[in-house]
């Protein structure tokens, strides 16, 4: 008697580059119903202000919002630096030109100066942080003059990390592109048309001179998503490193994800009562 | 018997019940005055205030009586001769508890013939993810099956119907439509389409055509803090098929005449319902050793 065919089933890979592929079209229909939703709908704003930095993010996100309201309707906000690279406002103003959309350029060297000249040892994280936080002062400022709403553009890589300043990158109210990786933040980019140039280029905060965010993370984007997918599932650091998976990496992205819970949440307030808000006193943002 | 059905899918606005229970009397008034062709119009759970309301259910909740007070108010000045019957979702309060709830109502030119029909309290709530109904509403005790103008049907909520189980109880029971109203967050976008969009019809196919039933699913839209609830509303026939189904996200309704004498040709070609019915004793003795046997294991 002739044996059997055996057929096995496939060793299991965890191809997460495949797991973190979107389906860019549908994404794009998504966010822009969900940004003329809760601007327009819920909030009654027809206006969005967007900080253009001439990186990745900000400017998928001006897209998303020249799709959803109009380009008429959306002002790019440059606000560099002294110590800006001079490609990041080239960028953004490719961004500017590509979508017609309104400009506004402030430098926020006299703002930041003017407070940093009574602390001059500030090292760069410091300064970075006043920097990002006057950007917001200048955007929500702008924001009331204009009748119109921030749009944040902070990325879920980014947040997991706490790689941005708290309450600064992460303070307008929504935000598109916070529920997704820095690497389907690319994919995005390329099928809404994003200047190659910016796509392609190394992920930068641009706060220091030079500096680079895979520098700073010490892993490259395609790698820390990958293994943030599976972390945020609840797999095990053993688990992903049988998938191949450098243990040093998984700890590291591990580690940082696990010191930056806090600063995903609201200020922590000491619990009195029965009535303590968001804790007993539950009401939803759009309430 | 024929049945001229209608889904809407409108986005509600958060907390404003007044409001939202105006736009369904407006949604019914285009029905009636444009003659779109209605016999039962179903609207999608807790349409009355938007989804996510947290402890705002406390705000949010009406009784029955009020909910069909209100629509009938409103329904009056326009009402059509013939009855119109309304199914929708409500944060309902009720004998000093919260549910999340479903009305089958009647509607009538004369106040007096318009009544409730039927009450289903929602009876697997939701509570993981993104999802904390038990935190804020009593769960439902009853799978039920009523009889309307048309025959028997039943009304389940969202999560009732991911359990095989509940779509068997009410096939069992003798429902030959099942209204399923839905609010489903938007998750998964690797897909052709929504993956839980995706889901949903795989799910409703699944159990019209395993039980012979037509299927009504009316399915909330709108962004409700960054959430976005899928819509694609679809009314599906016995064989497992999708005839009609509104767009992901956006409002609209849909409507088809479904005929429930197609149920009969259906359950001849697959009788996996008069399967189930016999051997539905043995199968409750494997339910109740289960039942047992868990009860047991929590002793330990």
């Amino acid at each position: 008697m002739s044996k059997l065919e055996v057929i096995q089933a496939p060793e299991r890979t965890h191809d997460a580059e495949e797991l973190l592929r979107i389906n860019a079209p549908l994404v794009t229909e998504w966010l822009v119903e969900f940004l003329r939703d809760e601007m327009i709908r819920r909030r009654g704003f027809y206006r969005a202000v967007v900080g253009l930095s001439g990186g990745v993010d900000s400017s998928v996100t001006a897209f998303l919002c020249a799709r959803a309201l109009g380009a008429e309707n959306v002002w790019g906000i440059r606000m560099p630096y002294r110590t800006s690279s001079t490609e990041s406002l080239e960028h953004a103003q490719l961004v500017i030109d590509q979508l017609g959309i309104h400009s506004r350029t402030i430098d926020i060297t006299p703002a930041v100066d003017g407070y940093l000249q009574y602390e001059p040892d500030a090292d760069g994280r410091r300064r970075g942080n006043v920097m990002a936080r006057m950007r917001m002062i200048v955007l929500f400022d702008l924001s009331a003059k204009l009748n119109a709403l921030p749009v944040g553009t902070g990325n879920k890589t980014e947040r997991l990390f706490g790689y941005f300043t708290w309450h600064a990158d992460d303070s307008p109210p929504i935000n598109p592109l916070g529920d997704l990786f820095k690497t389907q933040v690319w994919q995005l980019a390329r099928y809404l048309g994003v200047p190659e140039v910016i796509v392609s280029k190394p992920a930068s905060a641009d706060l220091i001179v030079g500096q680079t965010d895979e520098d700073d993370l010490g892993i490259s984007y395609h790698l820390a998503d990958q293994i943030l997918y599976f972390l945020l599932r609840g797999y095990r650091v053993e688990q992903i490193e049988e998938m191949g998976y450098p243990r040093e990496k998984i700890l590291l992205v591990k580690a940082r994800l696990e010191s930056t819970h806090w600063k995903r949440h609201l200020p922590t307030t000491a619990m009195l009562s029965t009535t303590s808000i968001n804790d007993y006193y539950l009401r939803p943002v759009d309430y | 018997m024929k049945i001229r059905v209608v889904a809407v899918q409108f986005k509600p606005r958060k907390g404003d019940v007044e409001h939202n229970l105006d736009r369904v009397a407006e949604i019914l008034r285009q029905i009636v005055e444009d003659g779109v062709p209605a016999d039962v119009v179903v609207f999608p759970e807790t349409i009355t205030s938007g989804y996510f309301l947290e402890g705002g259910v406390r705000e949010a909740a009406r009784t029955r009586e009020q909910i069909l007070e209100a629509l009938v108010k409103r329904y009056l000045p326009f009402a059509r001769p013939e009855p119109l019957d309304v199914v929708l979702g409500f944060y309902e309060v009720w004998h000093g508890k919260y549910y999340n709830s479903a009305l089958y109502l009647t509607l009538s030119a004369q106040s007096e013939s318009c009544r409730t029909v039927h009450t289903h309290r929602k009876f697997f709530l939701p509570t993981y993810g993104v999802f904390q109904e038990k935190r804020f509403v009593a769960r439902g005790r009853n799978i039920e099956v009523f009889p309307t103008r048309f025959g028997p049907a039943t009304v389940l909520i969202c999560e009732d119907v991911w359990h095989s189980i509940t779509r068997a109880i009410a096939a069992l029971k003798g429902a030959e439509v099942f209204y399923v109203i839905a609010a489903s967050p938007g998750r998964g976008f690797h897909g052709e389409s929504v993956g839980n969009a995706m889901k949903w019809q795989q799910l409703l196919c699944n159990m019209a055509e395993e039980h012979g039933v037509w299927v009504v699913n009316a399915s909330l839209v709108g962004f409700e803090g960054g959430k976005g609830f899928v819509g694609n509303s679809m009314v599906v026939n016995p064989f497992g098929q999708v005839v009609v189904s509104a767009p992901l996200m956006r409002e609209a309704m849909i409507t088809a005449t479904i005929d429930t004498e197609e149920i009969a040709i259906a359950r001849a070609n697959a009788p996996l319902l008069a399967d189930l019915e016999a051997g539905l004793a043995d199968l409750l003795i494997e339910m109740q050793e289960i039942a047992a046997e868990q009860h047991a294991r929590h002793r330990q």
